[in-house]
């Protein structure tokens, strides 16, 4: 289920709305498929970021938008809960499928 | 805003009255069911036709006494997806046997006006803006049904060709 | 073994011929295609803007599909289980060609497609169309596949054989005018056996076949109410028989009342056993009555003629006139032990002499519950064109089944079925576990279920020992909507979401069928690593515990959940 995001660094993730892919807002309020890349944004910056995604809802682009709390790594971002580190991988019993069966980004 | 019959815009006769509107000397008009109790005798007086408007946690139940006085009954859809509406509308026409018009509003989307037609209601309310060409395709893009139908559409049901090697028209 | 007698070798019909799925008429096909087109626009609209996701979202769950964790989820119906070997051939294909090639079946005998796009979502639907199969109402606030006893029609204890009327009640609830929008979704169940093979009890309706023994009508005994979720019911009795001509009339005043009084305030109290339990079932079922006994109930009237009319498609298929021992059989069982063990779990009595019931199971040690490849798929449909009628049913315990075997050909089909690892000898023992897909796939879930499943299963890989143990029905629900049917598992496993972290609970004593029962949680829940050692523990109890002959859950009835506690908790 989803948690509530309330930590003081957040995401914003989605669906892209064609393939149901998971997406979340990256730099230059671009969508991304990697969630490492994800833009994390603080204070005010984070209801913003928010309603450029509700708009982007509108544009037919995205669904599903919600916050969620990240963590900065050296990797990238790093969602703090499991389901949302799991919908950043794919399924943990197919390694073969979803993002992480996918190379790499160099 | 604009009310719809078999899909297309009609004009209307009825006016819509808030509580704190005041009833005009003519003219139908459409009431709430709290006005329609309290305001009886001074609505029935007047020589222009009376409707009632039910909220979705209305049940038919609560006009059934009344519906000789009434020529119309208005059903709310607060959301679309709350399907109270269906219910009551069927148990107007089949249980009640009423006969004046039946019509809904509220949040109403056009993939729900083909079932609306099949329980007996005959118009919709819909918000100038989304008044197009997918009401009248709705009525169109499903031609068979399994259940008996109310209303106009009265009669055919899937179910019942296996009787007759047929649909009945 | 040759297979000589293959059915499908003596015939110049399809190979399914035979097979009992309803075969869709010229209004049928009028209807379904209409249908896809319908969405075709719908999706159109929704792409265009006309519509928000949130008009949209009843509308293409009503179709089947949801968006889930990492993409959209297309579940299609497979009515009361049922299939022919080309439905599953179409199956197979769409798994290929628009998904990541394979299905997950599903506990309300349904299959899942876990990576469509929206895009292609209207061809697919053309797709099943074509070979009379659709996603209608396999989701949202309306009346779902309605789920039966997956041996009906050949089962040696089946007394009304309940598939006739399972499709009278698909026609009757597809695109319900009045019951599209209920307050919740709208599950009916429905078996013709003593021995409740569709758990019943647990769903919103569940209707009990029977014939009137000095009328020799046929009728149902109607119970109301019952569900899992988050507030598990079992359903209570509204009326002992209702005729079958009067069944239709019958539902119609439930829903009714459920559609006008069942709660539209809260998500998690609208189901109809709220609505039961809230106002009492006395006051309910006296208002079901009501609404009955006013309705015009000629006009849901089920003609004999209709009833007849749809028989015809579930004609047993011809049988032959087999001798009662089948010497190949026996002499298969005495050569190949592991065949031997297959037959004692995974065969089921049949109601002709020489035939029997075989479930294949989904469920090989480690595997994923419920999941099939493309070609696993297209194997067991050879495999039933040539050993049953070209038929194939899914099971709510998500396995498949073929239901007119000849003995003859058990050899030769377990060995195909092993060779395409669909042959585990596990049916109904602890490694064939019902496991919801979990938060792997599922945007509700708190917590992993599948690879719960398969770590049980490597922990008692042991086929003698799983043997040994008996029947013994583990379920697992990743979130407490329990769709992996936790409460009635002998062995319930609920996933809850502590602080970020994992963590399950051991329930108790459930049981699905005749006697159905609710389990009971025993205590603080296990981490993931923890839980299978629970189980384990579960386990070692009761084979301590038991005497000779018993099974678990009888063991269980007879100790009291104290000395499981104890062994669980002792150590702390």
């Amino acid at each position: 289920m989803l948690v509530k995001a309330k930590g003081t660094q957040q995401s914003v993730a989605a669906s892209r709305l064609l393939d149901g892919e998971a997406v979340w807002l990256g730099a230059g309020n671009t969508w991304v498929e990697d969630v490492a890349q994800a833009a994390v944004f603080e204070g005010d910056a984070i209801a913003q970021a928010l309603d450029f995604a509700k708009a982007e809802e509108k544009r037919q682009t995205v669904v599903d938008v919600y916050p969620l709390d990240v963590e900065i790594t050296e990797a990238g971002t790093r969602p703090t809960h499991l389901r949302e580190r799991l919908k950043g991988i794919g399924p943990t019993v197919r390694r073969d499928l979803g993002k992480q069966a996918r190379q790499p980004a160099a | 805003m604009p009310v719809l019959d078999r899909g297309l815009p009609i004009d209307d006769r009825w006016t819509d009255l808030a509580d704190d509107q005041d009833i005009p000397a003519e003219g139908a008009v459409i009431v709430s069911l709290e006005r329609w109790r309290a305001e009886r005798d001074a609505l029935t007086a007047r020589r222009d036709a009376v409707g009632v408007r039910l909220k979705s946690n209305q049940l038919a139940t609560e006009i059934a006494d009344d519906l000789g006085s009434l020529s119309l009954v208005a059903l709310e859809f607060p959301k679309f997806r709350d399907g109270r509406a269906f219910s009551a509308a069927r148990e107007l026409r089949e249980r009640f046997d009423y006969k004046g018009e039946i019509r809904a509003f509220g949040h109403i989307i056009p993939d729900q006006y083909l079932f609306l037609t099949r329980v007996g209601v005959d118009t919709v309310v819909v918000p100038a803006d989304r008044v197009g060409p997918a009401w009248a395709h709705a009525l169109k893009e499903i031609s068979v049904a399994f259940q008996p139908a109310l209303g106009r559409e009265e009669g055919s049901s899937l179910l019942r060709r296996h009787l007759k090697g047929t649909v009945p028209a | 073994m040759p297979d000589t007698h293959a059915p499908a070798l003596r015939s110049n019909q399809p190979a399914d011929a035979h097979a009992a799925v309803y075969r869709y008429d010229e209004f049928d096909k009028t209807f379904i295609f209409e249908r896809v087109e319908q969405f075709r626009a719908q999706v159109e609209r929704r792409l265009k803007g006309e519509i928000t996701e949130e008009e949209f979202k009843p509308i293409r769950l009503m179709n089947g599909l949801y968006l889930q964790l990492h993409a959209y989820m297309l579940r299609v119906a497979v009515p009361y289980g049922m299939l022919s070997s080309t439905q599953v051939r179409r199956l197979a294909r769409i798994a290929r060609v628009y998904d990541k090639g394979y299905g997950h079946f599903t506990t309300r005998q349904n299959i899942q497609f876990n990576w469509p796009k929206l895009e292609d979502v209207p061809a697919i639907l053309r797709e099943l169309a074509e070979v009379d199969m659709h996603a209608i109402q396999t989701s949202g606030n309306c009346i779902r596949n309605v789920t039966t006893d997956q041996f009906c029609g050949a089962a040696a204890d089946e007394l009304v054989d309940p598939r006739v009327y399972a499709e009278i009640l698909r026609q009757w609830s597809t695109l319900h005018p009045e019951f599209t929008y209920l307050p919740r979704k709208f599950k009916i169940a429905i078996t013709g056996s003593p021995n409740d093979r569709a758990a019943v009890q647990v769903h919103d309706i569940g209707l009990i076949a029977r014939k009137d023994e000095k009328t020799g009508r046929v009728g149902f005994t109607v119970y109301v109410g019952g569900g899992q979720g988050r507030t598990p019911y079992l359903a209570v009795k509204a009326r002992e028989f209702v005729p079958v001509e009067e069944i239709i009339g019958y539902l119609e005043a439930i829903l009714r009342v459920y559609n006008q009084l069942g709660r539209r305030d809260n998500i998690y109290k609208a189901r109809i056993k709220i609505t039961v339990n809230e106002m009492g079932a006395d006051k309910f079922i006296g208002l079901i009555e009501e609404e009955y006994a006013r309705l015009p109930r000629q006009k849901f009237h089920v003609d004999p003629a209709i009833v007849d009319a749809i028989q015809s498609h579930f004609a047993p298929p011809p049988w032959a006139d087999l001798p009662a021992v089948s010497e190949g059989f026996e002499a298969a069982k005495e050569a190949d032990p592991a065949f031997a063990r297959w037959t004692r779990t995974n065969l089921t009595a049949h109601k002709t002499q020489g035939y029997a019931i075989a479930t294949i199971s989904l469920k090989p040690i480690g595997g994923i519950p419920g999941d099939a490849d493309a070609d696993q798929l297209e194997t067991v449909a050879d495999l039933a064109d040539l050993y049953s009628f070209g038929e194939v049913r899914v099971t709510h315990e998500q396995n498949l089944v073929l239901a007119h075997v000849r003995q003859d050909d058990l050899y030769a089909l377990w060995q195909a079925l092993d060779k395409a690892g669909l042959g585990t000898a596990n049916a109904g023992l602890i490694s064939d576990i019902i496991a919801c897909p979990g938060l792997d796939y599922c945007a509700l879930a708190n917590t992993r279920a599948i690879p719960v499943a398969q770590r049980i299963a490597e922990r008692f890989a042991d086929l003698d020992r799983q043997h040994d143990l008996g029947e013994l029905k583990i379920k697992i629900s990743g979130c407490i909507n329990a769709c992996g049917h936790h409460h009635v598992g002998h062995i319930g496993i609920l996933g809850v979401d502590k602080k970020g972290e994992e963590l399950f609970q051991i329930l108790l004593g459930g049981d699905a069928g005749t006697n159905a029962a609710l389990g009971e949680i025993v205590g603080p829940g296990f981490d993931y690593d923890g839980i299978i050692d629970a189980v384990e523990t579960v386990v070692n109890t009761f084979v301590k515990l038991r005497q000779p002959g018993e099974i678990f859950i009888q063991t269980l009835a007879r100790t009291g959940h104290a000395p499981f506690k104890e062994a669980l908790y002792a150590r702390a």
